[in-house]
């Protein structure tokens, strides 16, 4: 066991673990969050995706050692059920999910790519999410999504989100 | 909402707490009195069916608050449909109180109505029409409206319920809101079967798109899921399971893990063998570490061959669907004779998620946290395991991944109630990827053999079906623990198959559960003809053997195997005598509403009417070919019509297959919330195209080898994903039918279809994957 600080969705927390515990249970088990799921704990799904440094990682395959002190983003961390991030407003309004237990690899996945890419082409967005699995098969109403946020984006529609993302670190820092 | 969707697992709220917190009447309601309430001794054990026994108190499943809040009980769950969604529509509507102040409660021993179990588009039937919660609302409503009438001196016909209150027509003024009606009292009424339905024509909340109240919370990561219940005192299981397919424990070396961090227990019970610790992590580490040593497995038939296998099997249990008795006759005084085998594999759920559970077992008091389908018969299964009473089990459902049937849902509830058995303390089982993949109850194969003869004119005159499938184990019901593999290792058998041969005669109506008759029979069984077409002569024989691997309902069980060998075959036929498929379907079927769907599919999809398969197609030069196929169902034989066209490309070099459109037609009655329909119809589709293209559990030597996303690999985001168009024909004056499993019946077969049009190669085995298609198109003549 060793004490590890981690920092998720700005806020900081010192937790006493196996080293070589991977992130997720990290995040699910000692932390209580909701957002990343197991799916396979192999890698091979996505469902257990955080945003690390901006990219997206799958939290199952990374031991919770390798990211002491560095900043991780959750699911929750983009947005909450009163106030979503503007790309969980896009898959609310376009009713794009049926169980929803995929939907962190799939949001948080296409998230990191379009902050590295905003005019990524939809076959970049295909292959982002070349290994995320949706197995109800909600797969075009998420793409679509994917794009209407991307559209957005791109308008400029003021995101009300990025403003506030300061003042929430402030709170539960 | 979203609080009210998710309660907080810890608090375990019993219905009393419950509804006190919540602002509604307290209604005394423990387990005993609903076992009496239901006419059954405490602990009894039933035989009730799919849709258990439910409840004639209305008080069972409607309360309402001196403060007017509603709060309803529904044994039906969410299972990713939409179905939560649908429910608080239908108590908004047919109660009329605004949806916002409607809670729903969802499958909870210890506070809802018996409604057996969530499937088999079961949901849908069951609550939207004249019984249980639907017919709960209107006896409600109807008992408002007459307790105002006391109240107000106004006879009722000048009553109108509307907004939570009853009102007098033309004098909104003169008003009683339902809440001051009841005055925080119950009901103390019984369900009457006569409480009329609000006619579909005035529903503007049921009917409407409403939108999932559930979203919000899971797109932003708030919603708890099974695997987010958290219980004090918590602990982490891992399950060690057999290497092989009937292998059993010889021992177990405790010392392997002796002095392992965070362990806190080995347990073993029979050829159950699981480990506790404090952490997942180290529970993972200490199931890898544990030296088990197991007997040999049982050496499973070679795969390449299994489909014969299993036709040569001779311990059968046989059934006859419908034989009108002189199919022989009338093949060998047919104009022309066809006939075809086709083979479906094995396939499985594989949840995104793997199973989880929580269980608390302490004693004689057991709470299960679990996704099961079924709460009430796992309440039962549970018990049997643990050797309590029913009585004693209190199984809280919390959604789990989307599970399409048996997943490793009960399983996992068994695993987790064994191990926290053993340490009296509440424990957390989350299965393996591979674990659950190798032990998980498949869809099973079949092999289905079908003749027809055709009179001169190419009109079908006798149907002949001989089809064969696999089983062991299955949904375990309310008495049947061994019919998952936790619930064997531990000691407990599964049902297996008693063969029967031959079959009795058929009796009674049709019944088309399994959609073994095809559309175009008549399905003609003393005197009754339930079927949906015109050919008369008809024989369906079905034969079922054990399987060496559980199985269980897989997203339309059975329905998808014999509908995509009744569809392609249809589509042979059609070819054979040079008939366009749409057209031949309608010359067969009588049906008006599965003749409908047809029809708004093809009018839909800008069917162009010809035989398949298509002229000069192929072109060489692109390398690509493409065609278009049809396929219909009313699935069940009675809840849900549906029709697809597959519009597909064929690169003739690979064999690979893309679904280019996909234009479904669907009616299951009255529409309760078209969106959710539609994202039904769609996820279906893809579901569809992934188990018609790629889908097939595979096995070696003794063990299963699809254990993962690599080896098992269902449809991807990144994969191709056709246009979907659908149609919802709305029928607001007929019954509520299923609406969750259609397409994906008949899908398969439409792409099938679609490939003989396009290349004029009929793919008899399912999934078509390149190689497949590849030799089908070099089998052409
Ligand atoms: S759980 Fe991490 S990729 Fe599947
Ligand atoms: S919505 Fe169920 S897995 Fe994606």
């Amino acid at each position: 066991m060793s004490v590890i600080r981690l920092t998720v969705n700005g806020r900081a927390h010192t937790v006493d673990v196996d080293p070589t515990t991977p992130l997720l249970y990290v995040l699910s088990d000692d932390l209580e969050l909701r957002g990343p799921k197991f799916g396979c704990g192999l890698g091979q799904c996505g469902a257990c995706t955080v945003i690390l440094k901006g990219e997206a990682v799958r939290s199952c395959s990374i031991p919770v050692q390798s990211v002491a002190g560095t900043e991780i983003t959750t699911l929750e961390g983009l947005g909450s059920p009163e106030n979503p991030h503007p790309i969980q407003q896009s898959f609310i309004d376009g009713q794009a999910m049926q169980c929803g237990f995929c939907i962190s690899g799939v949001i948080m996945t296409a998230k990191a790519l379009l902050d590295r890419t905003p005019n990524a082409t939809e076959a970049q967005i295909r292959q982002a999410l070349a290994n995320v699995l949706c197995r109800c098969g909600a797969n075009l109403r998420m793409i679509a999504a994917i794009k209407r946020y991307q559209q957005q984006r791109q308008a400029g529609v003021p995101s009300a989100r990025t403003e506030r993302a300061g003042a929430g670190e402030r709170r539960t820092a | 909402m979203s609080s009210l969707l998710t309660p907080d697992a810890r608090a375990a709220l019993s219905r009393r707490e419950f509804v006190k917190r919540s602002g509604a009447l307290v209604v005394a309601f423990s387990a005993a009195r609903f076992a009496t309430d239901l006419g059954l001794a405490p602990g009894s054990v039933s035989a009730q069916g799919i849709n258990g026994v439910g409840s004639p108190n209305l008080d069972s499943w409607i309360a309402v608050g001196a403060d007017g809040r509603v709060t309803a009980y529904t044994g039906k769950c969410e299972l990713g449909t939409g179905l939560y969604t649908a429910q608080l529509q239908l108590v908004a509507e047919e109660l009329s109180v605004p949806i916002d102040r409607v809670t729903l409660i969802q499958c909870d021993t210890s506070m809802t109505p018996d409604q057996g179990t969530t499937s088999g588009a079961q949901s849908h039937p069951s609550n939207f029409n004249h019984a249980n919660l639907a017919l709960a609302c209107a006896t409600a409503r109807e008992a408002f409206v007459q307790m105002a009438s006391k109240r107000l001196g106004v006879p009722i016909e000048q009553l109108a319920a509307a907004d939570g209150a009853v009102a007098v027509r033309g004098d909104p003024s003169r008003r009683v809101p339902y809440g001051d009606l009841l005055g925080g009292n119950t009901f103390n009424l019984q369900l009457n079967p006569k409480a009329r339905r609000k006619p579909a024509s005035e529903w503007t909340v049921l009917g409407t798109s409403v939108p999932r109240v559930d979203f919000p919370a899971i797109a932003t990561g708030r919603f708890e899921y099974v695997h987010n219940v958290r219980v004090p005192g918590m602990l982490h299981g891992r399950v060690v399971r057999p290497p092989a397919i009937g292998a059993t424990l010889v021992q177990v070396d405790e010392g392997s893990v002796q002095g392992m961090p965070g362990l806190v227990k080995v347990v073993v019970r029979k050829n159950f063998v699981g480990v506790v610790a404090d952490k997942p992590w180290q529970a993972e580490q200490a199931a890898r570490r544990l030296k088990v040593e197991w007997t040999a497995g049982t050496p499973l038939p070679d795969q390449r061959t299994f489909h014969q296998h299993l036709r040569s099997q001779t311990a059968t249990r046989d059934a006859l669907s419908v034989d009108s008795g002189d199919v022989d006759t009338m093949l060998a005084g047919a104009a022309t004779v066809l006939r075809s085998t086709y083979m479906h594999p094995y396939q499985m759920h594989a949840s995104v998620g793997t199973a989880c559970a929580v269980a608390d077992v302490q004693g004689t008091r057991a709470t299960i946290w679990s996704a099961t389908q079924a709460v009430w018969p796992l309440r039962n299964t549970a018990a049997t395991l643990l050797g309590l009473k029913p009585q004693e089990v209190r199984i809280i459902f919390r959604m789990g991944s989307g599970c399409y049937g048996v997943n490793g849902a009960d399983t996992v509830s068994y695993d987790a109630a064994l191990l926290s058995q053993a340490v009296g303390r509440p424990v957390r089982v989350s299965l393996s990827r591979r674990d659950e993949m190798s032990w998980e109850n498949y869809g099973p194969a079949y092999i289905i053999e079908q003749r027809v003869g055709l009179d001169p004119g190419g009109t079908i005159v006798a149907w002949d079906y001989e089809g064969w499938s696999l089983s062991l184990g299955g949904r375990p019901g309310y008495n049947a623990p061994g019919n998952v593999v936790s619930g064997r290792l531990a000691g407990f058998q599964p049902q297996g198959v008693q063969p029967r041969s031959p079959a009795p005669a058929p009796t009674g109506a049709l019944d088309n559960g399994s959609n073994t008759v095809p559309s175009y029979c008549t399905g003609a069984i003393g005197g009754s003809s339930r079927g949906t077409g015109t050919v008369r002569s008809e024989r369906v024989l079905s034969h079922v053997v054990l399987s060496p691997f559980f199985t269980g309902p897989l997203r339309s069980p059975a329905r998808l195997q014999n509908t995509f060998a009744h569809e392609s075959f249809m589509d042979e036929i059609a070819a054979a005598v040079k008939a366009d498929p749409v057209e031949y379907r309608l010359r067969h079927l009588r049906d008006p509403r599965l003749r409908e769907v047809v029809t708004a599919a093809a009018a839909k999809a800008g069917w162009d009417r010809r035989p398949s398969p298509r002229n000069g197609n192929g072109s060489r030069r692109s390398g690509v070919a493409a065609g278009r196929g049809m396929a219909c169902v009313l699935y069940e034989g009675d809840n849900g019509y549906c029709a697809l066209v597959a519009e597909v490309e064929v690169n003739l070099s690979t064999g690979l297959v893309t679904v280019r459109r996909s234009v479904a037609a669907m009616d299951c009655g009255p529409v309760s919330n078209p969106d959710g329909a539609r994202n039904q119809m769609e996820g279906g589709i893809i579901h569809g195209i992934s188990r018609a293209l790629r889908e097939e559990v595979t096995w070696s030597g003794d063990r299963v080898t699809s254990v993962d996303w690599r080896t098992y690999r269902p449809w991807f985001l990144g994969d191709p994903v056709p246009v979907i168009e659908t149609v919802l024909v709305n029928r607001p004056d007929a019954e509520a039918m299923g609406a969750g499993e259609t397409t994906v019946t008949v899908t398969a077969a439409a792409i099938g279809n679609a490939i003989f049009d396009a290349t004029g190669a009929r793919v008899r085995q399912s999934p078509f994957t390149p190689e497949r298609v590849k030799a089908a198109l070099e089998a052409r003549t």
